[in-house]
This record gives C-alpha cells, structure tokens and sequence, in this order.
C-alpha cells in the first residue's frame, strides 16, 4: 500500500481526495489503478504527470518499484531551459 | 530499466581530467557549421511579415500582389497550416504562434511568410502582403492584466485551478497552490515579520545565434531540415504533427549550437520554413533576424511577487508565503507554477503556502530560460530573507545555515527530501574566504541561495568499436554546454582507452532512436548513463571476441584497464588483448563490434547552489559594477571539471546581465522598443569581472558515477545576490529586477528625500 498525494488540479478529479491509498508495486501499476479509480484522471496522468517517489522524480521511467509504506507524489511535468 | 544505474565508489583515470574539447578547433576556427551556414542546391530564401500590432483581429490577407512579384515561388498564411492539434491545446498554441489565425496576439506575431529565390524578392513581396486588422485594446504588464477591467486577450480562457469554476473569461488561466501547516498560526508565533513585493522585468535567453533552419520537403512525401536546436527528436515530433507528415518521413539533423538556454526547446520557425517548402516544392532557407529573435522567440517571464515571511528572534522561522504572479505570453502554461514551486525549496519549513497565477499578456509566448522560473521566485525569497537576518541581526549565511532543509525534509513543494546539498554549499560559503574581505567605499556584498528540479529522459546512444581500435559514440542528445568531451571521458573512462580514441557526435533522427529534450539540465547526465550501459554491452561483445580468439570459455574472460584477460593460471601465456587487438581481429570472430543503450535516465536529483556576490554602485550615476563573484555548487561528480566550472561562470552571466540591464521595454502602443543587443544590452566580458567557482562533490545515488545535472542551478540566485549587494551597498532595498542605473538613482533620491 502506497500513499499518494495529488496537485491541486487533480484534486477536484479524484472526488476531491488530495490523499488516496492505493496497492501497487510499481509506478505503472499505481497510474493503472488510479486511471481506473478515477476516470478523470486518465488524460493528466497520459499527458502531463511527473512521479516523485521517496523524493526522487521519475518523469518517465514508469517501470520504478514502489517500497511498501513509500511516500508518493503526483507532480506535473516539469520543462527545463 | 535494467540497467542498474546505482552509484558505486569508484577510482577514475579518465573522469575528472580537464582535456580539450573536440569541437574546440572548429569553433575558433569558424568551420564549425551552425544553424545558418547550411545550404542546399536550389534553396529559397524565407522572409516572416510580422504583426506591427499588440493586439489585432486579421480580417482579411490578400497575398495577390506579393504573389506577383518576380521571383516569388511561395506563400503562405495560417491556412497553409491547418489545424490538426485535435484538442491538444499546447500544440494549439505552438502552431498559433508559429502562425497567426484569427488574432495577433503580440507585436511580432507571425501572420504571413513568403520564400522567394533572393532576399530582395521576398522583402518586396512582403510589402505587398496586405493585412486587414482591428486593432484591438492590448495590455503588456502582469499586474495590470489582472484587473477586471482589463482587456482580454482570448474569451475561452476561464480560470482552472479554482472552485468554484468561473463564469466569465480571464486573463489568469491558472491558480496553482502549495505548502503545508497552518501559515496564520506560524506567522502568529513570529517575533519579526518581514513583507515585501517585488518586481522583474522579462528578459530574453540572449543566445547568441539566432533561430535558423534549412526545411526541404521531397515529391515522396520525405521531407529534410537542418536546425539549430537543443532537440531534434521533439522538433520532429512537434514539425510532423503540426504538418500532418509521419515521423519516419521528416529527418531532422541538429546543427552546432550558439546558445540556446531554454530557447531552442521549442519550434518557431521550422514549421514555417517546411510549409513553404512543401508549397514551393524547394528547400527553404529561413534566419531570423536578432530583432525576430526579440519579437517573436523565447522571452521569460515578467513578474510580481508578493513575500510574507516570520522569524523567532533566535532565526528560526515560523512561517513563509509568496503569491507569484507570471506573464506567460498570449497563451497559458506553467510558469508561474514552477515558480511557486522553487521559492522555498532550499528552505526547512513548518508553515509554508506559495500560489501562482499565470498571466496572459500581449507579449512573446513564454519559453524555458534556464531553471525556468526559478531565478525571479530566488530573487524575491532571497532578498526577503536577507532582510529578515538585518532585522533580526543575524549573520545572513547563518540564518540560511539555521532554517536550511536536509535529507528528511518534507519540500515546500510537497515531496521529502532524500540526500541534497543546500546545506554543504552554504558551509562551504560560511568559510569561504570571499565572504571575510574587506570592502571598499560604495561597494556592497549579497548572497544567496538557488534551487532547481534537473531531470533526465529518454536517451538512446550507439557506440561503434572501430576496425583500428577506436570509437565512435552516436549520442542524441544536443551538445549545449561541452558534452561532447564529458561523454567521450565518460566512454573512454569504462573502456579503459584514451580519450582522443573516442569521437563523438550527435547522430540525427534517422540514426538513433529517439531522445528527449536536452533541457532539464540532463545532457550530461543522461547520455552518460546511456554511454556507460552501452560501453559495457560493447565490452561485452568485446569478451566474447577475446574468447573465441583464444578459444576459451566465456567465463574465463575478464575485462579489466580496457583488456581482456583470460582467467587463472592455466591461462598463464595468453598475453592480454586490448580493445585495438580485438578490434582488429573482428571481422573474422563475428564481424562489427557495438553497444548499444536504451534507456530512461530517471533519478537526476535536485540541485542546490549558494553565490556570494560584491558590487560597486556609482552614487552619481547609479551605475552597478560586479567586483567579486563566487559560485558555489553541488556537481555530483564533475565529468570535465572545466565545463562544469564554465556553466556555473555561464549562469552567473546571465544573471548578472539580467540583474543589472537587461528589461523588454514596450511602449504605449505596446511594441518593443528595444529589440537589439545595443538597446538590450546583455554583459561583455569587461563587464565582468574572474567569476570564482567551487565545485562540491556529493554523489548523486542514482548515477553510475554520482553525475549530477550543472546547467541551470547557477542562474537561480545571482538576481537575489546581485540584489542583495547593490541594497547593502546603496542603504535601500532594491525589489525591481533589473536594477539599471535609473532605477538605482530613484531609490537613491528617495532615501535622500531628493
């Protein structure tokens, strides 16, 4: 089981939860659940999300294990210069 | 991925030495080939004809006359361009502001082009493009685009990110908000509170190459184009959507870049150039000007940013909130948002609340410039703090020392803090002997701290083990700061082979799979973990070789200080095989040899820099001069220490230029009044004076060798150095970015009541 905190944009798309509970082993499985969880979810997880596990930003590498207990974050995609 | 990218301790031959650079010689030589200096046999000359209007509705554009003038083989509108973004409202965006639709939306929005066979027909047709406009009411300033009576620049604009759902349009298209704790209950436990707004006024990535491209569009369907960018793969990406071509038919080739700092990330004129092509059935050559450059390409954004922070006596502080206003250009995006991301970031922080509200105004569409948004939020926070410490007379650095976030730390952005090194790079300011000398009459000293995100992406990279024992490494990712040499210590270092046996280059699109953006500060950093993955898949095609030569098991070949060894004593005469003795033997053990990677190179790691900073203001004049300056960084593990020295000097350029002068400065009738290098003026060398760096190495956990981005950090806090400087040496707090003389001569006057 893994905690995960959503921006604010996402919040009024998952029932105004900003905090969810959710048991998946990696990053993959965690969109998977949440897209199937809340449907609103799917084009912002599909186009613009970035995931901070344990403080470490995965923009893209959606195969990362998620430690039991670990502290996750939903972060839009970030540009850089 | 399973390549295990997992930092391991290890001694380097290679890394970590300071060898020359292989682009070097072409560079100072001027044969190195840059965005302008491609042509093709029978290429057309593009011309843009650009909106002289902040804010028009185009009612009608008759290309009649244009057409009819000699020379003249193609034009083209935004109906040249169709719209095939099928709801995607970023690459909306991006073909708008390649080409005008229904409204120019900034002085110097595209609105028609032409590709003629010379300069002189094209600038003539241009002239005979005639334009209908109704000219709108415009507004140019952030604060001022907020305000209900503002005009507004696009009706289908309602505010996101608030509840509930506006009902009428608005400028502001989105409220973005972070923090944790109550902030009214840390600000209660304050003893000193300080409360400042601040201003900064948009600046240009000042790249020294313009934006360039040669488009040629083929009777097959294929189509070629030659650019200057820091990413090839997205332009092909971005140029095959908008044109509705296939990614395999478009072949895009990088060129050498002249700086691009977050500019080149984004397409402006290739599009353009290919329509043309495509129309003319020729290629099309199209270099925009320094003043297109200015008008109608890659500004930053202009902002206003509120601070509110509380402190004990004892230096802790008890709560912080910013609200951060940033213009965005015509159309909506994030930059306020990263904003009010970073503003605290360096910080450890009970109560903290940050919002950001993006800003659409008649100027350029905003691009990335360096750690987007991160400098001017540094600015505002740094200078507040600064203030804080003179309030409460607390040594500046110490107070940073005090309340700087560590491994544990939850961000003020939301996420906990693994390893980071704000706090070494403040020690390490805190006994730097910059920050005990003594100052002259008029001069003022300032530090500050900067953070930024850096990321990696997907990267693919080929290495080639040549017949003679030498390497070609493909790398896909642009050469912006140096990464050629950085990549080739990389290969040379796991191969256990010189450094001047490794080329690199930069392959094309056609050539390599695909690569993100070199942006994010990850060039470096990605392509290296590519090479090493694919050094180590070429070292192991290499054992192979080496035990079908001598006829031995698999497992018997070791490789060790770039030979192939054979195991164990009954092995004793086997003389090692080097890469150039297996090398040359590949045709006959199974013929080329080559390592290949693919992978996503996650895991970069947040960066942290401090800057101490010394000024000199001229009373008389409220001219600043940069006496002393020291960068302070966290590298990981500096791959060329040189470069890694020559970003951390870059970036403190730059912010030194964007501190002191350089401002976009519109009009009444909202144009740009100064869209040149002599009116915008950016810092020369004798402008500057030795900027000192100090490179700290904590490695990064999720790199091979520790590799940390550098690019980007080290613009964050000069605006908030240089600040903090020119206010202790003035006696007034300076909260208007830049400070150029006049305004420093207005605060001047109005400490003395003059």
């Amino acid at each position: 089981m893994v905690h995960v905190t959503l921006w604010a944009g996402l919040v009024p798309l998952a029932d105004n939860q900003k905090t969810l509970a959710v048991e998946a082993s990696t990053i993959r499985e965690l969109l998977r659940k949440l897209e199937e969880l809340y449907p609103g979810l799917r084009d912002p997880i599909r186009n613009q999300v970035a995931v901070v596990v344990n403080g470490v930003i995965y923009r893209d590498d959606w195969s990362a294990e998620l430690p039991e207990g670990a502290e996750v974050f939903l972060m839009r995609r970030l540009a850089g210069g | 991925m399973s390549f295990d990218a997992a930092y391991k301790k290890q001694a380097f031959k290679s890394v970590g030495t300071r060898p020359l650079r292989p682009d070097g010689v072409d560079k100072v030589t001027g044969r190195a080939r840059y965005g302008a200096d491609f042509n093709m046999p029978g290429q057309l000359v593009a011309r843009v004809l650009r909106s002289p209007h902040a804010h028009a509705r185009i009612k009608r554009i008759d290309t009649a006359r244009a057409e009819a003038v000699r020379g003249v083989k193609a034009i083209i509108t935004a109906a040249d361009l169709p719209d095939l973004t099928n709801g995607d409202a970023a690459l909306f965006a991006i073909l708008d502001n390649c080409m005008a639709r229904t409204k120019a939306r900034y002085d110097g929005h595209a609105v028609a082009a032409v590709a003629a066979i010379d300069e002189k027909a094209a600038k003539e047709a241009l002239g005979l493009i005639e334009v209908d406009y109704e000219v709108l009411p415009h507004v140019v300033d952030v604060d001022a685009a907020m305000q209900p009576d503002a005009p507004i620049l696009d009706e289908t604009v309602f505010t996101t990110g608030v509840e509930p759902a506006p009902k009428a349009p608005s400028n502001v298209a989105n409220r973005s908000e972070f923090g944790h704790g109550d902030i009214e209950a840390g600000f209660a436990q304050a003893d000193i509170i300080v409360e400042r707004s601040f201003k900064t006024e948009q600046a240009h990535q000042g790249y020294i190459e313009p934006h360039a491209c040669v488009a040629s569009c083929n009777p097959d369907g294929t189509a070629d184009l030659w650019v200057c960018t820091q990413g090839h793969f997205v332009y092909r990406q971005n140029c095959a959507d908008l044109l509705g071509l296939e990614v395999s038919k478009l072949r895009v080739t990088s060129s050498e870049i002249g700086g691009g700092f977050g500019g080149k990330t984004h397409v402006w004129a290739e599009p353009v150039a290919l329509a043309l092509s495509r129309k003319a059935g020729r290629p099309v050559k199209l270099v925009m000007s320094r003043e297109e450059v200015f008008r109608a390409s890659g500004p930053t954004s202009a902002t206003s940013i509120d601070v509110k922070i509380g402190a004990r006596k004892d230096g802790k502080i008890t709560a912080a909130s910013a609200t951060l206003r940033y213009t965005n250009g015509p159309y909506g995006d994030m930059w306020a948002e990263l904003g009010a991301m970073t503003s605290f970031a360096c910080y450890d922080l009970e109560n903290v609340k940050t919002v950001g509200f993006e800003v659409l105004v008649n100027r350029p569409k905003v691009s990335a410039y360096r750690a987007p948004s991160a400098p001017m939020a540094a600015f505002a926070v740094e200078s507040a703090i600064d203030e804080l410490a003179q309030e409460i007379g607390m040594d500046a650095v110490e107070l940073r020392i005090q309340n700087a976030a560590s491994e544990g730390t939850r961000s003020s952005y939301g996420p906990v803090y693994g390893p980071i090194g704000i706090g070494p790079t403040l020690e390490a300011a805190k006994a730097h002997p910059h920050m005990s000398a003594p100052l002259g009459r008029n001069q003022g000293r300032g530090m500050a701290c900067g953070f930024w995100f850096n990321f990696g992406g997907q990267t693919c990279t080929d290495l080639n083990i040549n017949s003679d024992g030498t390497v070609t490494l493909a790398v896909g990712t642009v050469d912006v700061g140096g990464s050629r040499a950085s990549l080739s210590l990389i290969a040379a270092e796991e191969l256990g082979i010189d450094y001047q046996d490794i080329k690199a280059v930069i392959a094309d699109t056609a050539t390599l799979g695909y690569n993100d953006m070199t942006d994010g500060s990850r060039g470096t950093f990605s392509s290296s973990m590519a090479t090493i993955s694919a050094a180590r898949n070429a070292i192991e095609v290499m054992r192979k070789r080496a035990a079908l030569t001598w006829d031995i098991p698999l497992e018997d070949v070791q490789w060790k200080d770039g030979h192939a060894h054979a195991a164990g004593t009954k092995y004793g005469n086997l003389a090692p095989l080097s890469v150039k003795d297996i090398a040359a033997k590949s045709g006959n053990t199974g013929g080329p040899i080559a390592g290949h990677s693919e992978l996503v190179a996650d895991g970069a790691g947040v960066s942290f820099a401090t800057h101490i900073c010394d000024v000199e203001v001229d009373p008389e004049t409220g001219s600043t001069r940069v006496v002393r300056y020291t960068v302070i960084q966290d590298a990981g593990k500096a791959v060329h220490p040189s470069y890694v020295e020559g970003q951390y000097q870059g970036g403190a350029a730059q912010g030194i230029g964007w501190a002191l002068n350089e401002e976009y400065v519109y009009g009444d009738d909202g144009r740009l009044q100064n869209p040149g290098f002599l009116d915008y003026r950016i810092p020369v060398c004798s402008d500057l004076p030795m900027i000192d760096t100090q490179i700290l190495e904590i490695p990064n956990p999720n790199h091979p060798y520790g590799v940390r981005g550098v690019g980007e950090t080290s613009i964050v806090p000069p605006l908030a150095a240089i600040a903090n400087a020119v206010s202790n040496a003035v006696g007034v707090r300076m909260a208007h970015i830049p400070m150029s003389p006049p305004r420093i001569l207005s605060a001047l006057n109005r400490k003395t009541g003059s």
